[in-house]
C-alpha cells in the first residue's frame, strides 16, 4: 500500500511520516508536495503535522486552500483512506471532510508529553487493529488541540460511532483530569460519516518504534493496511 | 477605501485567552470585570473599491471558521 505525505510549507512530520510508514512491511511511503495536484498511484493520503504557513490566521486555515487540498477532497469523496495528524487533523476541519474546529488548549500552554487514548471503536479502517477499550499510549505535541463542536454535531458524532479516540487515565477513564486540552467530551480523534477520513491530535508516528517508548502508533497504520470491509 | 472585518469568537466556544485577560484585569483592580473574549480585527486596504458580495464570502470562508467564530464586516469611506 502507497501513502503520499503531504508536504506544506511549515510541516515539520513529515519525514517522521515517511519514516515510521517505510518501516511496516506492506506499506510505502512518498511525499507529495502541496502544489501537486496528483494523487495518481497512491493507495492513501497522510496529512501530517507541523505549523502549516505558520498557523498564520487560523491552525490549517492557509493550508486549507493549497492546490493539493482539492485532489485530496476528491480521493476522499472516492473513498480513499485520509488520515490527518495534529496539524492535519486541523486542515481535515478546516477543509470540512471533518465535523467541528481545534481551538487553543483549556490551560493556554503547547503540550507535549505521551498520553493515553481509549480506543472507543475497533470496527473502522483506522482502528481494526487494536480492541474496543484497548489502552494507547501515543504522545501529543498541540497549542491548539481543544476539539470543539456544537452539541448537535458531538451527538451525531456519539450515535455514528465516529468518535475513534478519547483521551483517559491509565484504568482507561475518559476522565477530565485526562483531558490535556480541553476537549469537549475528551475526544482526541474522529472519523467521517462515511468512514475513510480519520484526524486526531496525538502524534502515531512518533509511536511506532520501542526507542521512542511506545509503539502503540503502529495499531492505526496497521489498521489501515488491513483489509477492511466495514 | 477599506474593510474592517471582526472576528469573534462564539459565545459557546471556550476563549482561554480571554479567561486569562479577565484575571489579570482582576489583579490590576478592576474587581467586577464580567466575562472578556478576546477576537481580531482584520483591516484590508481596498484601492480598486469594495466588492461587498465577494468581501462577505472572504470574511466567512477564509478569515473566520464559521464552527467557532463570527464575524462582522464594516467598510469605512
Amino acid at each position: 500500500m502507497k501513502f503520499a505525505v503531504l508536504r506544506f510549507p511549515g510541516s515539520n512530520c513529515d519525514q517522521d511520516c515517511i519514516h515510521a510508514l517505510n518501516a511496516i512491511p506492506g506499506a510505502s511511503a512518498d511525499y507529495v508536495w502541496h502544489k501537486d495536484t496528483s494523487l495518481a498511484g497512491f493507495d492513501a493520503v497522510v496529512v501530517p503535522g507541523g505549523f502549516s504557513y505558520g498557523d498564520y490566521l487560523r491552525c490549517g486555515a492557509i493550508a486549507r486552500f493549497s492546490p493539493v487540498m482539492k485532489s485530496v477532497r476528491e480521493f476522499a469523496n472516492a473513498g480513499g483512506p485520509v488520515i490527518g495528524i495534529c496539524n492535519g487533523f486541523q486542515i481535515l476541519c478546516e477543509s470540512g471532510l471533518l465535523p467541528g474546529a481545534l481551538v487553543r488548549n483549556r490551560g493556554l500552554h503547547f503540550v507535549c508529553e505521551h498520553v493515553n487514548l481509549r480506543v472507543e471503536q475497533h470496527d473502522s479502517r483506522f482502528t481494526n487493529a487494536a480492541w474496543t477499550g484497548q489502552i494507547l499510549n501515543i504522545p501529543i505535541a498541540h497549542g491548539e488541540g481543544c476539539y470543539f463542536a456544537d452539541d448537535e454535531t458531538l451527538e451525531r458524532l456519539r450515535i455514528n460511532g465516529q468518535v475513534l479516540l478519547r483521551y483517559c487515565d491509565g484504568q482507561g477513564r475518559a476522565a477530565d483530569e485526562a483531558n490535556p486540552n480541553g476537549s469537549r467530551e475528551n475526544i482526541a480523534g474522529i472519523r467521517n460519516e462515511a468512514g475513510n477520513v480519520f484526524g486526531l491530535m496525538p502524534h502515531p508516528e512518533r509511536a511506532c518504534d520501542p526507542l521512542l517508548g511506545s509503539t502503540d502508533g503502529l495499531h492505526i497504520f496497521k489498521s489501515i493496511l488491513n483489509k477492511y470491509e466495514g | 477605501m477599506k474593510a474592517l472585518v471582526t472576528v469573534m469568537p462564539k459565545p459557546s466556544v471556550l476563549d482561554p485567552q480571554g479567561a486569562a485577560a479577565a484575571e489579570a484585569m482582576r489583579h490590576h483592580g478592576m474587581e467586577k470585570v464580567g466575562r472578556v473574549r478576546i477576537g481580531k480585527v482584520i483591516e484590508i486596504e481596498l484601492p480598486g473599491g469594495a466588492d461587498e458580495k465577494l468581501l462577505h464570502e472572504i470574511s466567512r470562508d477564509l478569515l473566520s471558521n464559521p464552527v467557532i467564530e463570527d464575524y462582522e464586516l464594516k467598510l469605512l469611506k
